[in-house]
């Protein structure tokens, strides 16, 4: 008897899936490209087969990652006033909030502005990388295991949003001027859906190497299990 | 589709994998195992959900009023210092040309926190009570709810930019102030509170009850 878990025993059919939002037990059906499968009991999305999602992921990402690096090494807001200006990056509101007491708020900023987004980029392209693979490495399952996390605390289209009330509120006192980075980020949006988009977990999860190995023949040959 | 006519993978004995969606049946007498093909720990049901839900929710709720009663910013200027609850910012950024934004910010900073914490309650209090009816408007409402959650940190953004470039003393200086600390606890509460509900359970009452513990 061993005191951690086991791993459980899988089914013979891979297309028996569990609704993740009703646990309704249902086949999915083999789909053509850009086709989607639905729940019959609570309407969820459970699977959109994606055309050529990890190529089409993989350039996204690139170019996120691009944009990203600029994004975060140049202005993203300045002001001027009765001839004084100023400018500040998405870190530079990290340490004014930090220098101003509010090291937790700031903490918060850093990682939701800064941190997930950096995870979500870069665990998708080690991703999409190790997908192309046959067969797709243990390590790209740990990554993707963590991705999603990232991705709920990736706040850049929040944030953008934050940046243009903040942008009007300052119009009053001052002239703005957008910097660089804003533009920048506004395509960064733009580019993080798409991934989200594009991407097609379904796919890789077929081709991933098991975590339970040695019991766990290729797929295409599996042992027949009683699903009784 | 009836609701006894719907067989779930929990009556069958079997777990679905959160992360990459296998389903697959745990060890003889066991209640919890690892998913074969990512290593993911599955049970039937997210574990300890009401209990983790209520806690972040209460948490949230007690925020909640901090959140609102205290300022968020200072505004100090050559006259004197000037702070702003979220509702202030709100009517200050009502103008000709402003009050969509002004609307946004309403709706995000005080709206959604709020409808969340109610719609999150009703989920919860429903779910336990094992009601069985209205199950499609209570999907939607907690998909309503995980939807929206992300956009109430507008604000902590507003007041981070805010603060970060209007540094123009001594003309003219911003700064964060105590309620944003914990207007951000009530957005990150929230959102944790909306991770830890298992909106299965909503759907649990529609399932013969001696299959619970299979």
């Amino acid at each position: 008897m061993q005191n951690n878990p086991e791993y459980n025993r899988p089914l013979a059919d891979l297309a028996l899936v569990a609704c993740p939002h009703c646990d309704l037990l249902q086949r999915l059906p083999e789909l053509a490209s850009g086709a989607s499968a639905r729940c019959p009991r609570c309407n969820k999305e459970l699977w959109r087969h994606k055309q050529d999602s990890v190529n089409r992921a993989f350039a996204l990402t690139v170019a996120a990652g691009v944009l990203y690096v600029i994004a975060n090494s140049v202005p993203m807001l300045g002001l001027t006033i009765v001839g004084r200006a100023a400018s500040t990056t998405v870190f530079g509101g990290v340490e004014t909030l930090w220098q101003d007491g509010q090291e937790l708020v700031a903490a918060l900023v850093l990682f939701t502005a800064i941190i997930a987004p950096a995870l979500q980029i870069g665990l998708m392209l080690a991703i999409v990388l190790g997908a192309q693979r046959t067969p797709v490495p243990r390590w790209v399952a740990t990554l993707m295991r963590h991705h999603p996390m990232t991705r709920i605390w990736s706040m850049i289209e929040v944030m953008m949003l934050g940046v243009l009330v903040a942008l009007v509120k300052i119009a009053d006192y001052a002239t703005v001027i957008p910097g660089v980075a804003l533009f920048v980020l506004w395509v960064l949006v733009f580019l993080l859906a798409a991934i989200q988009a594009s991407f097609d977990p379904r796919e890789v999860w077929e081709r991933i190497e098991w975590a339970e190995g040695a019991a766990r023949p290729a797929v295409g040959d599996r042992v027949t299990e009683g699903t009784s | 589709m009836s609701p006894s006519a719907a067989i779930t993978a929990r009556e069958q004995g079997l777990q679905s994998c959160e992360v990459c969606t296998l389903v697959s049946r745990p060890m003889p007498g066991e209640e919890a195992g690892l998913c074969p093909r990512c290593g993911e720990e599955l049970v039937f049901r997210k574990e300890a959900s009401f209990q983790r839900t209520w806690a972040f929710l209460i948490a949230a709720a007690v925020c909640y009023i901090p959140a609102n009663v205290l300022p968020v910013l200072t505004t100090t200027t050559a006259t004197g210092s000037d702070s702003d609850t979220i509702l202030q910012g709100v009517v200050l950024l009502w103008s000709p040309t402003g009050w969509p934004l002004s609307l946004i910010v309403l709706f995000a900073s005080i709206m959604i926190p709020s409808a969340k914490i109610l719609a999150l309650a009703y989920l919860l209090i429903t779910a336990q009570r094992g009601s069985a009816k209205n199950n499609e408007q209570r999907m939607r409402m907690y998909r309503m709810v995980d939807f929206v959650g992300r956009w109430s940190m507008v604000d902590v953004f507003v007041d981070t930019f805010t603060a970060a470039l209007i540094q123009l003393q001594p003309l003219m200086s911003v700064a964060p102030a105590p309620g944003l600390l914990f207007f951000a606890a009530v957005v990150v509460l929230t959102m944790l509170a909306v991770e830890s509900f298992d909106p299965r359970l909503i759907w649990d009452a529609a399932s013969p009850k001696e299959v619970q513990h299979a």
